[in-house]
């Protein structure tokens, strides 16, 4: 680089008015075959990527990625899996040294000690030797910790019944899903008489769900007075003219 | 023409220096492929940033029909996956690349742990790289929760309780991350998303930046 007086710049700035030549450094007595990254080796990177990348597209069209039904926090009985690649340190907290009053074992101290260790390998292994005989206690350690990974792994994920999961766990699509005018006169009778027993979303509580039931106007107003099944009579308390609406109202949010 | 613009451009940025930091470097015989078949375990790294790059521009696209919100989280997912024009695809090139970049960063980490390639003088180098490790399961787990379906609500939970866990801050870390030392919902969806789309992403650009200049200062380790 030039030094020293007489350098000139372009204008005011830092930028040498000198322009240097813009030839590829030579690589021909650099030991064995080496080859210039520019352009020669990328145009094989290049090609080689493209193939990976054709080979990830027909995996990704092969297998749609999976949607479940929507979050509902009430849903007892889903049993968690996190994804793939966190079930060795799911499954190492279902053993009796890493869980219950042991717990700290198997959140804190098993992971730490195995990611601690990879963090801080080349403290550990400082010798000069690379080669995998020559530093047998590392090579030793990682193959154990890479046993023990998958064995978890795939106890984890062995006991799982994939399809019956994704069977059970099918999106439903949300045009299946009724829309409530909860603004409506209807909605407010409702309120008042049946919402106790048939829940805020008509999707039932003590009583059924009052969604996808097929009865007219005439035979749910009739129910509303006379009661069916478990049901006691007596349950509407209004005019008959409050009743045609409350069984209109019900009938509309069916026909959807 | 095109050289008068590069002329233009280099006279006034210089910008020949930078060119040649970035794209002027040697590929050595031992790591080249086409000289030895075995040298393919190199490319393990080179393919984990590939998947990455995959991963920003797909989850750049998936972010113009999602909206982080309980009530329209699954929906917007949903419409993407049945009705938008390729979709389906993308949301499948970001779900399954998750997978493939924990793969490829696996392979690469055990070829540079077996080569022994972390020695003196690139200590450094394997930190930073093992802090990518740990930025990329980061993002990981925060995206498992972004669809905001059963199995992420759930595992989340799971997740977040075994956070809750840690002696002394582990109600801190699961507050910081729920945003609520109850409840899983609104505003844990919305930490999770700032995490998953900006937080991590940027530890993971500056790592990358650091990861890639410290190879190109140091040059790559040389045959066993």
């Amino acid at each position: 680089m030039h030094k020293g007086k007489g350098m000139k710049f372009v204008g005011d700035s830092r930028i040498s008015s000198e322009r240097k030549s813009n030839i590829p450094k030579d690589y021909s007595e650099y030991p064995g075959r080496t080859e210039a990254f520019w352009p020669n080796f990328l145009l094989k990177e290049w090609l080689a990527g493209s193939v990976f990348l054709v080979g990830f597209l027909s995996m990704t069209l092969a297998h749609p990625a999976p949607l479940e039904k929507m979050a509902d926090p009430t849903a007892a009985g889903y049993i968690p899996l996190p994804d793939w690649y966190f079930l060795f340190l799911y499954e190492l907290l279902k053993y009796d040294f890493a869980s219950g009053p042991y717990i700290l074992f198997g959140i804190i101290i098993i992971p730490g000690l195995a990611f601690g260790g990879l963090l801080l390998a080349p403290f550990l292994d400082n010798g000069p030797g690379r080669r995998p005989h020559q530093r047998p206690i590392a090579v030793g350690m990682m193959l154990l910790a890479l046993t023990s990974t998958i064995w978890l792994t795939y106890k984890s994920a062995s006991h799982v019944d994939w399809e019956q999961r994704a069977d059970a766990n099918k999106p439903v699509p949300p045009s299946e899903e009724v829309q409530i005018d909860k603004e409506s006169e209807g909605y407010a009778l409702y309120e008042n008489n049946c919402m106790s027993c048939h829940g805020e979303d008509m999707g039932g509580t003590a009583g059924p769900a009052l969604i996808g039931i097929d009865y007219s106007a005439d035979e749910i107003a009739t129910i509303a007075k006379e009661g069916i099944g478990s049901m006691p009579p007596g349950q509407f308390s209004g005019s008959d003219e409050e009743l045609q609406k409350l069984a209109d109202f019900i009938v509309s949010v069916n026909e959807q | 023409m095109l050289q008068k613009i590069y002329d233009w451009i280099d006279e006034r940025i210089d910008i020949t220096p930078i060119w040649r930091d970035i794209a002027d470097h040697e590929v050595p015989e031992h790591v080249n492929p086409a000289h030895h078949f075995s040298a393919f375990v190199y490319c393990f790294g080179g393919l984990t940033f590939f998947v990455v790059v995959i991963q920003i521009l797909s989850g750049m696209f998936l972010t113009m029909y999602y909206v982080p919100d309980i009530e329209n989280a699954w929906r917007s997912v949903y419409y993407l996956q049945t009705e938008v024009a390729h979709g389906q695809i993308v949301r499948g090139m970001h779900h399954w690349g998750a997978s493939v970049v924990i793969v490829m960063l696996l392979l690469h980490t055990l070829r540079v742990f077996f080569q022994g390639a972390y020695k003196k003088p690139r200590e450094l180098n394997w930190i930073v790289g093992v802090l990518l490790f740990f930025t990329i399961l980061g993002l990981g787990f925060t995206g498992y929760l972004l669809p905001w379906d059963n199995k992420a609500y759930f595992a989340t939970e799971v997740g977040l309780n075994i956070a809750q866990d840690v002696p002394i801050i582990g109600d801190e870390i699961k507050t910081l991350l729920s945003g609520d030392e109850e409840i899983v919902g609104a505003q844990t969806l919305a930490r999770f998303f700032a995490i998953h789309v900006f937080f991590l992403p940027a530890g993971l650009f500056a790592l990358l930046g650091v990861h890639f200049i410290l190879i190109r200062r140091q040059g790559i380790s040389g045959p066993l």
